[in-house]
């Protein structure tokens, strides 16, 4: 895979000293859909402003297909398209000029055909005429994808695309980028939801306070950093736990039918092989045993934390 | 260039135009009528004639100027602080625009429309008073120039004002006064000699004039000053704005 934007030692002070990105640097590949996820104050919204010419950048720290965001604005900026955090749109016109105007702004003339196609893509044709105004919270927000997308943008950004929407439409949003996907449209989004993460994206970057942690593929990651669970199901009930088997630090069910044990997958043993060894010692009758893997969501806290 | 993207924020800004035309154009025009009926019908008639001019034919190029000068200045600061206010901008600031194609696109639909409501002032004087335009060219011309230096002027205010209140603070209180003080109703040659002097550091001063001479032929300063002043105050807006865009002032951090 090629690089589409690539950012080097991308450093962001505002005004204040504040430091909203510190020494980042990033590789996207084309076609990709990468998650950038962190907390409020992260500095993802920043660096996704860098990136779409909202902030001055300096020269050689952001290129998109090659060119320099702040030496060739024109050709980098034609190949984006932005959807921010906020809906902003404007309330008085309707949707079909809304979409248009953005359009022309990145310098396409007009296609009906392809906007006619965008806004029934997007379930938003039978309201083209309507102001934006009188749309629904979810509508507006797919007004806002629409415009980002009239001037047939290679990449996508979407800043928190499903905040405070509703899980129907989460859902909508999630097979909307997944087309886009098929349609070679890179996308990268910022969400804090994790599940969101987990659902869409091909990779994964966790930022905090101005730095990127790390960025690497979903399922790597989770394979990685994930720590698994055993669960070892018992043919009789266990009163407790015997003190032998006391450094797997195992959880009994309520029950006594089930056995947890949490092991870290990076660890050269797992102690799978001497949990067994020591149960069937203290001669519990095993029925069947199963592993899960931990979620993003217990990785993304964790990794937060350190 | 990017044509597309100043057609497409020429033609937004004008729609908007004519989809608020009520505000836009028919409520200036309304009350300049008004002006007329007091002024050039009322008490005019009862003037005496200045530089051998009617009273009511006198004060139509400084009504013209008045709303002239207001409407560029509130067209062009409300088209850009508007985005600003609602979020909007950031379209415009990511996209593959230059400032100068921002500022034609902007400017030119403000300039537009108050040129456009100069022209129906003009009009509708001709149904109150006797008006008759000396040089045509010129005062097209002048008028034109106006928009466009105030519209710019407006465009910086909009860039500079952080809510509603600084936006209308300064046509309020300082434009309006300057247009009144400017002999928009009154030769300058009626006041006291240091007034006189005082008055022509007043730069609508020399618009008012310009746009007098170019109705009349005579005017309280020449042409040339006109002219030149008008010049001068473009190329002040022109430079603040390309500063404005080069650092980015209240647009980006």
């Amino acid at each position: 895979m090629t690089s589409v934007i690539s950012i080097k030692n991308l450093t962001k002070t505002y005004g204040n000293g504040f430091h909203a990105l510190l020494n980042l640097s990033l590789e996207i590949e084309e076609g990709e859909i990468l998650a950038l996820l962190g907390p409020n104050g992260a500095g993802k919204t920043t660096l996704i402003s860098s990136v779409c010419g909202l902030l001055s950048v300096p020269k050689n720290t952001i290129t998109i297909a090659g060119f320099d965001v702040s030496e060739d604005y024109r050709k980098s900026r034609s190949l984006i398209g932005l959807v921010p955090q906020e809906i902003t749109i404007e309330p008085f016109e309707t949707v079909m000029n809304a979409v248009s105007f953005s359009r022309g702004l990145f310098g396409k003339p007009k296609n009906s055909a392809y906007i006619k196609q965008l806004l029934t893509d997007l379930s938003l044709y039978d309201k083209r005429n309507q102001k934006n105004m009188t749309l629904s919270g979810g509508m507006k927000r797919r007004v806002m994808i629409a415009k980002a997308l009239s001037h047939e943008p290679k990449i996508l950004f979407l800043d928190e695309p499903t905040a405070g929407v509703d899980v129907e439409l989460r859902k909508d949003m999630w097979d909307v980028i997944a087309r886009l996907r098929e349609s070679g449209v890179t996308v990268i989004l910022t969400t804090h939801y994790i599940e969101e993460a987990e659902e869409i994206a091909d990779r994964i970057g966790i930022m905090n306070k101005g730095e990127l942690l790390l960025v690497e593929g979903k399922n790597e990651l989770i394979q990685r950093m994930g720590s698994k669970n055993l669960s070892i199901e018992l043919q009789e009930p266990a009163k407790k736990i015997p003190a032998s088997l006391s450094r797997f630090n195992l959880t009994l069910s309520n029950d006594g039918m089930q056995l947890n044990y949490i092991y870290d997958v990076r660890a050269q043993k797992t102690g799978i092989v001497d949990l067994l060894s020591e149960l069937k010692k203290a001669s519990f009758k095993l029925r069947d045993l199963q592993t899960s893997q931990s979620s993003l969501e217990e990785i993304f806290v964790n990794l937060v934390k350190e | 260039m990017n044509f597309f993207a100043i057609i497409a924020i020429y033609k937004f800004e004008m729609a908007r135009t004519f989809r608020t035309l009520l505000q836009s154009i028919i409520s200036p025009v309304i009350s300049t009528a008004l002006y007329f009926v007091v002024f050039g019908s009322a008490i005019g008639s009862r003037m005496e004639q200045i530089e051998n001019i009617e009273y009511g034919s006198f004060i139509v190029p400084g009504l013209i100027m008045l709303t002239v000068l207001m409407q560029s200045v509130s067209n062009a600061s409300f088209a850009i602080y508007f985005p600003k206010f609602l979020g909007t901008i950031y379209e415009v600031l990511s996209a593959p625009i230059s400032y100068v194609e921002i500022i034609i696109g902007y400017v030119g639909a403000a300039a537009t429309k108050s040129f456009i409501i100069g022209i129906i002032i003009l009009m509708t004087a001709t149904l109150f008073v006797d008006v008759q335009v000396k040089h045509p060219a010129i005062m097209l011309f002048l008028l034109a120039l106006t928009c466009v230096s105030f519209s710019l002027f407006g465009f910086i205010l909009g860039i500079w004002a952080k809510n509603f209140e600084q936006l209308n603070l300064v046509p309020m209180l300082i434009l309006t006064p300057l247009v009144f003080l400017g002999g928009s109703f009154y030769s300058i040659n009626m006041l006291p000699p240091i007034w006189q002097q005082i008055t022509l550091f007043n730069p609508v001063v020399y618009l008012i004039s310009g746009l007098r001479w170019s109705f009349f032929g005579t005017a309280d300063v020449s042409i040339h000053y006109s002219l030149f002043a008008i010049g001068i105050f473009t190329i002040i807006c022109i430079t603040i704005i390309g500063w404005i865009f080069k650092t980015g002032y209240r647009l980006r951090n």
